[in-house]
């Protein structure tokens, strides 16, 4: 069967995809935009309170997000390097190179928003949890994925380099999160116990359900926003990102 | 012989290399010794304390001098040339590659453990300990020597790529050093340690198959572009 590939093709021209987000971006910000506004209301102002935690329990709204996007976007990362490795897609080393700052403050994130959280619970800022430890070794590997990116002269060896580190990374992660468990359930410390409630009330699970879509909108705008510039400053000698600062400037001045 | 292509003859070049500077073999083992004597000076030398965390100090600095002495593995032959000559090369790298590692291990992760004994008499590591100890640590090293290797791949052409090397490179180890000193830990503690001693050995098998085809394809961008 001939499968026709053109629209991956395409997927890899950076103009391709700077015209094509800038028709349909604005509508996925409103949507961003709606979907924080109303979960972050219904989840701080109307959800109801936790009954042993009180108000406390609510920044689990920003937490558990924050913590979703910190992970899949590592993942998201090694994908991008990898399409670019085998398929020397130009795009896909953007995408990747402009995931590992945001992944790094989601997982900062989800580390200060959970730090904050366990000072009233456990009455520490800090345990040595195995999430919280995964999630401070994910924090690691960030970072390594961004020294490295920073590190080089040529940044065509810079996005190779990256993107094998985030491919070993990607292999590494399920054994880290096993064996932090593991070393967890060895040294667990009777103070602290981690049953959680078995399920959560609806009424509080919705509004998390929203942020949750919320902020995988939110990684979306803010990862397109970053790529186009990056595309912009990459592409800045060609013709058509010339057309675009001639279109604009010229708007400015009939304003004036 | 097709069987260890090339494998034996990197194996024999680095060792002879290697042998030709000697001091280069002694500094990481002399850090080991040095950094574990602070450890009782700044904490305590209470030997009901040492004993508790002697497992895990150990691994610790064996974890550094290992990513001290990786940064030399692969910088020697990217200045003179010789690795690139290597890459030009029609044979595949691999096999020439887990030689070098092999040397590496031979001159840094073996004479570690051989020298680890010592320290367990420093940090007063009881009896129990020494044989877990050391078995984790000839397995372990192997892993830490092939996970440096590819952290000094990335960073070969570099000017300043050692202290870069020990940033990738250490998340990376967060396992290994979780059971390596849990092999030690838990035969003091009079539990079977052959678990926690099977899972670094798999993990060792895993990086003995996956870490020198990555090395080669990260040597063959760091060092031909």
């Amino acid at each position: 069967m001939n499968w026709n590939w053109n629209w991956f093709y395409r997927m890899g021209s950076p103009r391709w995809f700077y015209e094509s987000t800038s028709r349909w971006l604005p509508w996925l910000g409103a949507l961003t935009v709606l979907l924080l506004a109303s979960g972050l209301v219904w989840g701080l102002a109307f959800a109801p309170q936790d009954a042993k935690q009180g108000n406390s329990f609510r920044i689990i709204y920003l937490h558990v997000p924050a913590s979703f996007l910190a992970l899949a976007g590592y993942f998201l990362m090694a994908a991008a390097g990898a399409i670019g490795l085998i398929w020397k897609m130009k795009l896909s080393y953007m995408v990747m190179k402009c995931a590992a700052p945001l992944g790094a403050v989601l997982t900062f994130l989800a580390l200060f928003t959970g730090a904050v959280w366990g000072k009233p619970t456990w009455g520490s800022y800090w345990v040595w949890d195995a999430r919280v430890t995964s999630m401070l070794i994910l924090l690691f590997l960030y970072m390594g994925v961004l020294a490295l990116q920073y590190a080089f002269d040529s940044k065509d060896v810079a996005n190779k380099a990256s993107a094998i580190l985030a491919l070993v990374g990607t292999v590494n992660i399920p054994i880290i999160y096993k064996s932090v468990d593991w070393w967890f359930t060895l040294h667990q410390p009777a103070t602290i116990s981690f049953t959680e409630a078995p399920s959560m009330h609806p009424d509080m699970f919705q509004p998390l359900l929203v942020m949750i879509l919320g902020f995988y909108c939110f990684y979306a705008v803010a990862l397109i926003l970053s790529v186009r510039v990056e595309i912009l400053s990459r592409e800045r000698k060609t013709s058509w990102v010339r057309g675009l600062v001639k279109q604009a400037t010229n708007k400015n001045l009939g304003a004036e | 012989m097709i069987s260890n292509m090339g494998f034996l003859a990197f194996l024999r070049r680095d060792l002879r290399l290697i042998n030709r500077r000697r001091g280069e073999v002694a500094s990481p083992l002399i850090f080991f010794l040095m950094a574990a004597t602070f450890v009782p000076l700044g904490i305590t030398p209470d030997a009901e304390l040492l004993k508790n965390i002697a497992p895990g100090i150990i691994w610790v600095m064996a974890l550094l001098a290992t990513l001290l002495s990786a940064d030399s593995l692969f910088a020697s032959d990217y200045h003179d040339g010789s690795l690139e000559q290597m890459l030009i090369s029609p044979q595949l790298l691999v096999m020439p590659v887990l030689g070098k590692v092999t040397a590496h291990w031979l001159t840094t992760g073996l004479p570690l453990t051989l020298v680890s004994p010592l320290l367990g008499l420093l940090l007063s590591l009881p009896t129990a300990g020494y044989l877990p100890m050391m078995a984790g640590l000839a397995v372990g090293t192997g892993c830490l020597s092939l996970l440096a290797a590819l952290g000094a791949a990335l960073t070969v052409s570099l000017q300043k790529g050692s202290l870069l090397l020990t940033l990738i490179v250490m998340p990376l180890y967060m396992p290994i050093i979780i059971f390596g000193s849990a092999t030690a830990q838990y035969s003091i503690e009079g539990l079977a340690w052959s678990g926690p001693l099977a899972i670094l050995g798999a993990m060792l098998a895993v990086a003995i198959a996956l870490c020198p085809l990555a090395i080669v394809s990260v040597l063959r961008l760091t060092t031909i572009n």
